[in-house]
């Protein structure tokens, strides 16, 4: 471990310019990442501040906090929030950009300044959606179905669809900076197979960035014109579809959730490599299952629409698909657990955070087979069993990953440990906390709670009342870190450039390493996690 | 990447528009012209969404469709059609122009382009003021005025992605007049020179790649279904 004889590198990307325009002009790919890193944080904070309000309205079976136009804002709100800008920029944008040219030896992105504009379209796409939570909200739910949203929703529409419109487009050319990056800048001797898993499942990531959010951009232009101009394209009073609509939102929409899972999938290979000091187990199935993961998920959109007028033949063929990209999902559960098993498992913060998504990943992936299967789809569409479901995949997976990744890497990002012990807490408090809130939901789903109503039956209370004591015990465990990270930038102990003894081009370098990343390019002759072979009986 | 390249390049002098975090300029270009090539998929799938949209509803109202095909006028669609794949092959000269160091070329090649550009541009605007005259506009809170009414719900489906798209054309063409100002700039500036001359290419690509939705939306739009009414 760390020894406090180890100081801080005299210069490093922290410290090359310390005023406020050397940050916001900034064109390194280190400091943008700690730029999405505020920003980001913020708009959890505003999305779970509306998970709350939900939570609270639902501790009593009457409607009583929230008349119900106000709960659909609400609960729009909060879907909206978290989903485009948290979930989906949460790992990519920061830890995506951060790690991806430490982790192949380049001096930065390929796109610099491109990186940043991906910043300043993040922030003003952020700005209209924000806008329109002052200006009568948002009441369509996230998905923004048509023709509800198109010729009914006396809300405000149009501002937080063009926000999610130009926030995409900083979806697009971060993708589009992650390719070339990966392509063209890896250092001499890093070839493809040693790439950190974490690189590949970035790939894999902007391969859907770059080709599912255009179709949710022009998606939203079709909304638009239909509002704005009264084109009527899903206007069913002209003959417009609005399944059209649904099968243009859920091909970007069904893929966007492996946008959100797939980079964290990234952060658990690389964390259980270094826990369990280990070559990941099967590293090319490893790989390819993300590749695997990207193009199945392109294919499987149709299971959102079982129960939307879907012909029964196109069901039939997307239900057999949901069942298939189960199965690459499962092959990197399965490999990561080899990859434990004779390791010398060391349990610091990042590994209570593997366990925890381990944990909630096989149950948010398992139940989404229940939502496969035709039959019982029908019985639980829009019930609180899909809203457990998508939580534990989206919440319970990426939010755990990437507090996995920022705690693995954040002696890399700032210099300097978080308390070990009150991190271990936290993940421990976060995996409860989830469980508690989300697990009864899935039972009062089951039982035909529909989701997105501000009262419910009484016999629903008890239920409901488990999830929002949950809910509070989650909100303790996410502003845990907050507030140990914030102590840590002062006071925390110096980390040395390498804290955790694990292997990858970044722990070569200088915590917080120096601007240009490296002193020299480095020349890689070694494979992917290539850890010393363990002494077989030695314990740790 | 080979490594051969990248020393040899290290030998000769630095470009000045070398940027610091590519190793050779041969390298940075490589990589914006991948760049390029990745950001025109993402504008296929773009333009996809709403030929989706045509091909389905085309296909549930094929009657409605060739009709509302047959109500526009012809000539200045294909007038623009020629307009277009001229101002291709000038683009494309300029970028020969640029690879060969004339400058005075590059220049004149470049305004050519904007003009053709700027033509099409006038000519769509003139298509667009006949569609509002003959009442096909199908939004606005203007009178949709189809000759034949049974088919005028349909028909507005039609106008509504003929608009969008060629809208979304249009507005994609006057982004490249945009980059092709910048472009005639720098090369009267003499930052474009032999070695440096990506930029022109990655222009050059944006605009083929705009001239290629055309190509798709002018048989689309106009041309299919038309002898059906016509003869």
């Amino acid at each position: 471990m760390s020894s406090s004889t180890v100081a801080m590198p005299p210069t490093h990307y922290l410290n090359n310019g310390l005023t406020l325009k050397s940050w916001l002009f900034t064109k390194d790919h280190k400091r943008i990442a700690l730029l999405y890193l505020v920003a980001v944080t913020f708009f959890f904070m505003v999305g779970a501040a509306f998970a709350v309000a939900i939570r609270l309205e639902l501790a009593t079976p009457a409607g009583d906090l929230l008349s119900d136009e106000n709960y659909n804002r609400v609960f729009t709100m909060h879907g909206v929030m978290m989903v485009f800008f948290f979930l989906i920029p949460a790992v990519p944008a920061i830890l995506g950009n951060f790690l991806i040219p430490l982790q192949i030896g380049a001096k930065d992105l390929a796109f610099p300044k491109l990186n940043l504009l991906s910043f300043y379209i993040y922030f003003v796409g952020s700005l209209f959606t924000m806008y329109s939570i002052v200006s009568g909200g948002l009441d369509t739910g996230w998905t923004f179905y048509t023709p509800f949203s198109t010729v009914a929703s006396t809300s405000a529409v149009v501002p937080a669809a063009l926000g999610i419109f130009i926030n995409g487009f900083s979806g697009i050319l971060t993708g589009l900076n992650f390719i070339v990056t990966i392509h063209k800048m890896r250092a001499p001797g890093m070839t493809w197979f040693r790439l950190p898993l974490f690189v590949w499942a970035h790939y894999a990531t902007s391969l859907i960035q770059v080709l599912g959010t255009p179709v949710l951009a022009i998606t939203i232009v079709l909304v638009a014109a239909e509002r704005i101009f009264g084109f009527g394209l899903f206007n069913p009073a002209v003959g417009g579809d609005p399944v059209l609509f649904q099968h243009l939102f859920w091909f970007y929409s069904h893929p966007a959730v492996y946008i959100m899972i797939l980079p964290a999938m990234g952060i658990i290979s690389e964390l259980v490599a270094a826990s369990a000091r280990k070559q990941v187990f099967g590293y090319t199935f490893v790989a390819f299952a993300s590749i695997g993961i990207a193009v199945i998920g392109f294919l499987v959109w149709g299971h959102h629409m079982f129960v939307s007028g879907e012909s029964v033949y196109a069901a039939l063929v997307f239900s057999v698909l949901s069942f298939i990209v189960a199965v690459p999902s499962a092959v990197k559960v399965f490999n990561w657990i080899a990859t434990m098993y004779r390791g010398s498992v060391s349990w610091e913060t990042p590994m209570f955070y593997v366990a925890g998504f381990i944990g909630l990943f096989a149950i948010g992936g398992l139940t989404g087979l229940f939502l496969a299967s035709m039959g019982l789809d029908v019985h639980l569409t829009d019930t609180y069993f899909i809203v457990a479901h998508f939580h534990y995949v989206m919440v319970g997976g990426t939010i755990m990953g990437y507090l996995g990744g920022i705690h693995f890497w954040w002696p890399k990002i700032t210099g300097r440990m978080y308390n070990d012990l009150l991190g271990r807490v936290s993940a421990v408090v976060i995996f409860v906390g989830f469980n508690l809130t989300f697990f009864p939901q899935f039972v009062v789903g089951y039982l035909g709670m529909p989701r997105r109503y501000h009262a419910y039956p009484e016999e629903f209370q008890v239920l409901n009342v488990l999830s929002s004591a949950g809910a509070s015990v989650l909100a303790v465990g996410y502003l845990m870190p907050l507030f140990y990270l914030a102590y840590s930038l002062k006071y925390g102990e110096i980390a040395g450039d390498n804290p955790f003894g694990a292997v990858g081009l970044e722990w070569n370098t200088t915590s917080p390493p120096p601007t240009e990343n490296f002193k020299t390019t480095p020349v890689v002759t070694w494979e992917a996690y290539e850890y010393p072979t363990p002494v077989e009986g030695h314990v740790v | 990447m080979s490594n051969a390249a990248s020393v040899a390049h290290d030998e000769q002098q630095h470009h000045p528009r070398l940027a610091h975090h590519f190793e050779s300029l041969e390298q940075q270009t490589d990589s914006s012209l991948f760049g390029m090539w990745i950001f025109l998929a993402t504008e296929i799938l773009f333009f996809g969404g709403a030929l989706m949209a045509y091909m389905i509803y085309r296909r549930w109202y094929p009657d409605a469709f060739a009709l509302a095909s047959s109500h526009i006028a012809i000539l200045p669609g294909a007038i623009n059609t020629a307009v277009l794949i001229i101002s291709s092959l000038t683009m494309a000269l300029a970028v020969h122009a640029a690879q060969t160091g004339e400058r005075g070329k590059i220049l004149f090649f470049i305004v050519v382009t904007m003009i053709l550009g700027a033509a099409f541009l006038g000519i769509k605007g003139y298509e667009y003021y006949e569609k509002y005259a003959e009442g096909f506009i199908p939004g606005l809170g203007l009178e949709f005025r189809f000759p034949e009414p049974e088919y005028a719900k349909n028909a507005q489906i039609f106008f509504s992605i003929y608009f969008v798209l060629t809208g979304l054309h249009a507005l994609h063409m006057i982004v490249g007049l945009g980059l092709m100002t910048w472009m005639f700039i720098w090369v009267k500036d003499g930052v474009i020179d032999t070695q440096y001359y990506a930029p022109i290419e990655i222009v050059g690509l944006y605009w083929h790649f705009v001239d290629i939705v055309w190509i798709f939306l002018f048989p689309l739009l106009y041309l299919i279904g038309r002898h059906v009414h016509h003869g």
